[in-house]
């Protein structure tokens, strides 16, 4: 509690600041009026229909990227699983841009969200099948490797391929994820996959509590192994597949709030989960803040700014697990 | 509007264009030689000469043009364009047609324009045209290189009629050009200036937009246009076109009227008075 309060404050009051900033320029007093009033006049369209589905989209695809960093890693007892590293986002992605480009999206809106956590749902079921039960290190970052690069080739391909022009140069919102312009249809499309999904993640905290004993430990303490399993490739899948359908694959995330925070956490998934949540919507929230900050009409992207913080941690992580290893 | 293919036109600054246009229009008077002997072999490898080369053409005259001039997305002669071999700009293949002139823009691959110059074919380079005004000398300058200036005055002619036949004095109404991703032309572009000959008053040009440039969403909504110019959606789908469906924008074309750019407003052609004529047409509906 004493973690979850401060974050949630945090959360807060960067979903706010989201709310309030941006190009139009709008007085903080007619900002509010206009979110909570009714009808009419191009403050509340701006307010409703532009900046809020974009707030509600940063808190909802942070805190699904944080929590599943923080389950997987949880699982595979491994400091280094996080979906966009091993696959997981990009694999998303390539369901989602199969959807879009196929038409089926066109036809049926759920196609996209569903497409994209099929994706999702492959890529993890792989990687846990290729990493092994224990999650070996190498293991799983080498079988995470191929499988980015995989799907990125494959996204790369359908799009260069498109008879849409635009689409060609849209591999790199896939790759780096972009919140700019998302309205609340994409809000309704994927808010109940997410939602489902982080419920479901939510409630593996005592299960992965109690793997942190061992497997053996966990099974003798009435811990379903294969169920825990069968929740965390469902709840990924369908938490990082519906935010990759609508925001792209953010990277980053899932590495760097679970292991900021497990200091905090005395180290017990139960704890470290929901603060993962909220420190994936803080980070989520915040980096998108900054893009409309440093660049307001460049469009830069989400990913470029998480890599700015994630990638050096992650080189940090490596060096200490060299010496760990040595 | 096509912003992105290649050998379309772009936004640019109307001073630039002007000087090109004059440094053509001397280049052009530097060789009489070209206008005397009108050419029997032409290609054209640009969206723009492209139609100009068809309107102005003696029969047998035009050899190819480019591929873009049978895209019903950038060009307004694709009937016409069928009667061509379609080229797609590349040295060798302009070459092996033995063109006795080649008809290119000034933003058409320098690559293939200076290969083509070394190999001794003669070729035109014409400057996008970002105002009406500028028409008349374009058309000129085709139809000089062409050797066809009686053809190409009696165009002009039948342009500026019908441009003096489209002229309006309605108080200008707030409109907004608005494209994939956010793109929005400002002063010194075409469009702008279709805009303004339509009655309208620019929100990109207010913006403070010279030439292209994105115009975030927030800032249209509260810019409150009374008619919104938007293009037509390619095939297949992409992320940069949704933002023509943003809910945002649908609200705001219940509001004001909506119309679609075509491949009428591309080219500097004596097709842009068909994109005009739609514009007042949707000016007068205002009334």
């Amino acid at each position: 509690m004493r973690l979850l309060l401060p974050l949630s404050l945090l959360v807060v009051a960067l979903f706010a600041a989201s709310l309030l900033i941006g190009p139009a320029g709008l007085g903080l007093g007619e900002s509010l009026r206009a979110l909570f009033r009714g009808e009419g006049g191009p403050v509340v369209l701006v307010m409703q229909e532009i900046r809020l589905p974009r707030a509600i989209l940063g808190l909802l695809c942070g805190a699904a990227l944080g929590l599943s960093g923080a389950a997987m890693q949880g699982y595979l007892r491994n400091p280094l699983a996080e979906p966009g590293l091993i696959g997981v986002s990009s694999s998303a992605a390539l369901g989602a841009v199969l959807a879009l480009q196929s038409g089926l999206a066109a036809s049926f809106a759920l196609a996209l969200p569903l497409a994209a956590l099929a994706g999702a749902a492959a890529a993890v079921l792989l990687i846990l099948l290729l990493a092994g039960p224990r999650g070996g290190a190498l293991a799983l970052i080498l079988a995470g490797i191929a499988l980015s690069a995989l799907a990125a080739a494959l996204t790369s391909l359908v799009l260069s391929l498109s008879p849409n022009p635009f689409a060609g140069m849209e591999i790199v919102y896939w790759m780096m994820g972009s919140l700019a312009d998302r309205s609340m249809t994409h809000v309704w499309l994927a808010a109940p996959f997410m939602a489902a999904g982080m419920a479901a993640l939510l409630t593996l905290g005592r299960g992965l509590d109690a793997l942190t004993l061992g497997e053996d430990a966990a099974r003798s303490l009435g811990v379903n192994l294969s169920r825990l399993r069968l929740v965390l490739v469902l709840g990924t899948a369908a938490a990082v597949g519906a935010a990759v359908a609508v925001a792209g694959s953010v990277g980053f995330i899932g590495l760097v709030v679970p292991h900021l925070l497990r200091p905090f956490a005395g180290a017990r998934p139960s704890v470290l989960l929901p603060a993962s949540a909220l420190g994936g919507a803080a980070m989520l929230l915040a980096a998108d803040i900054a893009t409309r900050l440093i660049a307001p009409d460049a469009d830069l992207k989400l990913g470029v700014l998480t890599a700015l913080i994630g990638a050096p941690f992650f080189l940090h992580l490596i060096w200490r697990l060299r010496r760990v290893e040595a | 509007m096509s912003v992105l293919k290649p050998g379309s036109e772009r936004p640019r600054r109307a001073g630039a264009g002007r000087r090109l246009s004059a440094l053509a229009a001397l280049l052009l008077v530097a060789a009489p030689a070209l206008a005397d002997t009108a050419p029997a072999r032409v290609v054209s490898m640009n969206l723009c000469t492209d139609q100009l080369a068809m309107l102005l053409a003696a029969p047998g005259q035009l050899v190819s043009v480019s591929h873009l001039a049978s895209d019903p997305l950038s060009s307004s002669m694709v009937a016409e364009a069928a009667a061509f071999p379609a080229n797609r700009g590349g040295a060798e293949q302009i070459f092996l047609m033995h063109p006795d002139l080649v008809l290119a823009g000034t933003y058409t691959s320098l690559a293939s324009v200076s290969l083509l110059r070394d190999l001794g074919v003669t070729v035109v380079q014409v400057p996008p045209v970002t105002a009406l005004d500028q028409i008349p000398g374009q058309i000129r300058t085709v139809g000089a290189a062409m050797g066809r200036a009686a053809q190409a005055e009696a165009l002009v002619a039948e342009f500026q009629a019908g441009l003096a036949a489209l002229a309006t004095d309605l108080p200008p109404r707030r409109a907004a050009l608005y494209y994939p991703n956010g793109y929005t032309v400002g002063e010194g572009t075409l469009a702008d200036d279709v805009l303004r000959h339509a009655g309208f008053d620019n929100i990109g040009a207010r913006a403070g937009l010279t030439g292209g440039g994105t115009l975030p969403l927030e800032r249209l909504v509260m810019a409150a246009p009374e008619m919104i110019v938007t293009s037509t959606k390619y095939p297949g789908a992409s992320r940069s076109e949704d933002i023509l469906d943003h809910p945002a924008l649908v609200d705001l074309r219940a509001a004001a009227g909506i119309t679609s750019s075509d491949a009428d407003w591309v080219c500097g052609t004596p097709h842009t008075l068909r994109a005009l004529a739609g514009m007042r047409a949707a000016r007068e509906a205002l009334e």
